[in-house]
């Protein structure tokens, strides 16, 4: 009934978005609706810390510790967005750039997007699990191309092009899984015996049950079809191409939903079928694949930072930065790894989505994404530049902020499996990373001389849900006492 | 269906689905490719049907009518009036020319004969040690892909990639979890509706258009 309540909350705030032309009690309706989905998902968390999973729908949902948590962050960051999304909206229609027909498209997509991100981790089969990814870039593809600019087309093209080449090799690696499953080594068809042929192959408790008898050669083809493929839409490098692009052409609260969790419930599919891929293979061999990628992806995102000279883009290749630490941490794979993954998840998730919002809100006001044209925000938008300033400070993981308890942590469980070279690059990598974000933040924030213009008040409906989002963020990484037990638990599930 | 008369027909259609993934990147008129494309999708679902056929699976049967109908006919129908007629129908000079474009066909589908070792090792059987092509289907859509620049032939590359991994599901377990594979399909359709319809928006808004052309969004 829960599980059920979770998905189908967004989905009916959408159609009903749908129906009517937009006005300010929809965007009202739909955050409401997102933040029932976080009060769900905090029940959840609570019902599935340290207690057997519960399933609903005769198993087609099913929902341990580790879904729990993706759905808090799923409905953390889609309340922020929607939130800010009633200013955005507004404002499009105020400046009749678009229709209320078109912004009432927009609403009911973005709510979809959401429903798919909430189905695929709460889905008990990993064939569906792929079916709802898949749905997520066909739901998006027309939110990054919502301005119909060139440049916003010519990112929906590589975008979806780009992901959909992924998302097959993808399936590709879940159908070689499948087929392992069918044919377990030393026991003959029996072993998987009436559920052969049925879904029930494909479901994440038998899979995870006849992992040791699945056949390794299979099963490393698989494994990197599937890091390449579900890497492709976490953004891992040597698919990244499209992340930047995409990113910055959508609206600044599609770019917060897709850089805040939509990289990370790919990379939840990832973690999934790496516990899978480790019971057949031992822990060597994804570790390998996914260290590859993530140090792969730290070294693209630290050479193209470099050059950027706009903001929304700075902030993508920001993603591809956390995306490549995340994959290290996940390779060395112990459960204080993942658990401070998980918590990096949610850290990256919160900061990320307030800065893309605040750099929604400087979009409007300024009407440039040029990191140049834009200086001395601090003293002419206080609230705004604050916002931006503390979001970038927790986002290059300093203190107080989770950002930088996850990577610390991430770190000592890197050098504690053998991984402290690639511990070493990727702090190498951050710090040039940290030097080259904090000239451009400075420049944003102070530099230059402040034009003659007085400082301008920032409205509400923008300031609230971005510092609670900030203070969130901040708060985790003080407290341990409300998250840790779920990220324990959540990690014991993918650890054995 | 067993005996001879079943191999005979499963090699003959998935020899099918590789001739014709060769002629796309072989033809470089786009209606002829989006034909090359429309028979491929029909070798897929008689793959499907004589599987199906051989295993007396009713539901499989059902997947493969789907199969040819949508990506023998409806798919190549919408990619057809997206090419249109006149001189915007060919693909123009591309990075690799055509012979030397068949050379690296020919070299891809030794790696995929190469990289499939392992998965014939597991199930030696005559659906199995076809799954090779399946493999080199996929990689000429990613060569497709990479060296074409018409917006029809970036998707016909896509779709080669979808029919190889269709044609491995297929081959290795007579297709996944049938509610996974009618997902599936629903995607690819989904996704092939969206392209069509980027693609038109892009026509409108840029006029007839190469994907060179496109280069706004650069580092």
């Amino acid at each position: 009934m829960l599980l059920y309540a979770i998905v189908s909350v967004p989905l009916c705030a959408g159609l009903v978005a749908a129906v009517v032309p937009w006005a300010r009690w929809v965007g009202w309706l739909t955050t409401v609706g997102n933040g029932t989905v976080l009060c769900l998902g905090i029940v959840l968390a609570a019902r599935t810390t340290n207690r057997p999973a519960i399933g609903a729908l005769d198993g087609a949902l099913r929902a341990d510790a580790l879904s729990s948590f993706m759905v808090v962050v799923i409905g953390t960051i889609a309340l922020l967005a929607a939130w800010q999304g009633i200013r955005y909206l507004g404002v499009e229609i105020e400046r009749e750039q678009s229709g209320r027909r078109h912004a009432a498209l927009y609403t009911l997509l973005v709510q979809v997007f959401v429903t798919c991100m909430l189905t695929a981790v709460l889905a008990s089969n990993l064939g569906a699990m792929w079916v709802a990814v898949e749905a997520t870039t066909i739901a998006t593809t027309f939110l990054v191309g919502h301005r119909r600019s060139d440049r916003a087309l010519e990112a929906s093209w590589k975008y979806i092009i780009i992901c959909s080449v992924g998302i097959a090799l993808a399936f590709l690696g879940t159908v070689l899984v499948y087929f392992a499953a069918l044919h377990p080594l030393g026991h003959g068809t029996a072993f998987v015996g009436a559920q052969s042929h049925g879904a029930g192959t494909l479901n994440w408790t038998s899979l995870m049950a006849a992992s040791r008898h699945l056949d390794p050669g299979v099963m490393r083809l698989a494994m990197a079809l599937l890091v390449l493929g579900y890497g492709t839409k976490v953004g891992l490098a040597p698919m990244h191409s499209w992340l930047p692009d995409a990113h910055s052409q959508a609206p600044a609260p599609v770019s917060a939903l897709m850089s805040g969790v939509l990289l990370t419930v790919a990379f939840y599919a990832l973690l999934r079928f790496k516990a899978i891929a480790d019971g057949a293979l031992g822990a060597g061999y994804s570790r390998t694949l996914l260290v590859i990628v993530g140090l792969g992806s730290l070294l693209v995102a630290a050479s193209l930072l470099i050059t950027q000279r706009d903001y929304k883009r700075m902030l993508a290749y920001h993603s591809i930065e956390h995306m490549g630490l995340i994959a290290l941490g996940a390779a060395a794979g112990s459960s204080l790894a993942i658990a401070a993954v998980l918590l990096h998840i949610l850290g990256h998730g919160l900061a990320k989505a307030v800065l893309f919002l605040a750099s929604g809100e400087i979009l409007i006001v300024e009407g440039t994404t040029e990191i140049e044209k834009v200086p001395a925000l601090l003293s002419r938008r206080p609230v705004l530049g604050g916002i931006f300033g503390f979001g970038l400070v927790a986002l290059l993981g300093l203190p107080p902020f989770s950002l930088f308890v996850s990577e610390l942590n991430m770190v000592r469980a890197e050098v504690a499996v053998g991984l402290a070279w690639a511990a070493g690059v990727s702090l190498v990598c951050m710090a040039v990373i940290f030097a080259v974000v904090m000239a451009h933040g400075r420049h944003l924030l102070l530099g230059g001389a402040p034009g003659p213009e007085a400082s301008i008040v920032t409205p509400r409906l923008v300031s609230i849900p971005l510092v609670s989002g900030l203070v969130a963020c901040a708060a985790f990484g003080v407290l341990a006492w409300p998250l840790q037990p779920l990220l324990n638990a959540a990690a014991h599930v993918v650890v054995p | 269906m067993s005996g001879p008369g079943y191999v005979d027909a499963l090699d003959l259609a998935a020899g099918a689905v590789l001739v014709c993934g060769v002629i796309t990147l072989w033809r470089r008129d786009l209606r002829a490719t989006v034909s090359a494309l429309s028979l491929q999708g029909i070798a897929l679902g008689v793959v499907a049907a004589v599987l199906a056929a051989h295993e007396h699976d009713v539901g499989l049967g059902v997947i493969a009518g789907l199969v040819l109908v949508a990506k023998g006919i409806v798919i190549p129908a919408l990619l057809r009036r997206l090419v249109g007629h006149g001189p915007g129908s060919r693909e123009g000079a591309a990075s690799i020319n055509v012979s030397a474009s068949l050379v690296v066909a020919a070299a891809l589908i030794v790696v995929a004969f190469l990289a499939s070792g392992k998965l014939t090792a597991l199930l030696p059987d005559t659906a199995t040690h076809l799954t090779p092509i399946g493999l080199a289907t996929v990689l000429l859509g990613f060569f497709l892909l990479v060296t074409r620049r018409k917006a029809v032939s970036q998707i016909v590359g896509l779709l080669l990639i979808d029919n190889g991994v269709a044609l491995v599901a297929f081959l290795l377990t007579a297709g996944v979890p049938l509610i996974v594979e009618l997902g599936a399909s629903l995607d690819i359709l989904l996704v092939v509706v969206v392209l069509r319809v980027l693609a038109s928006t892009m026509h409108r808004t840029l006029g007839p258009f190469d994907l060179d052309q496109l280069r706004e969004l650069h580092d």
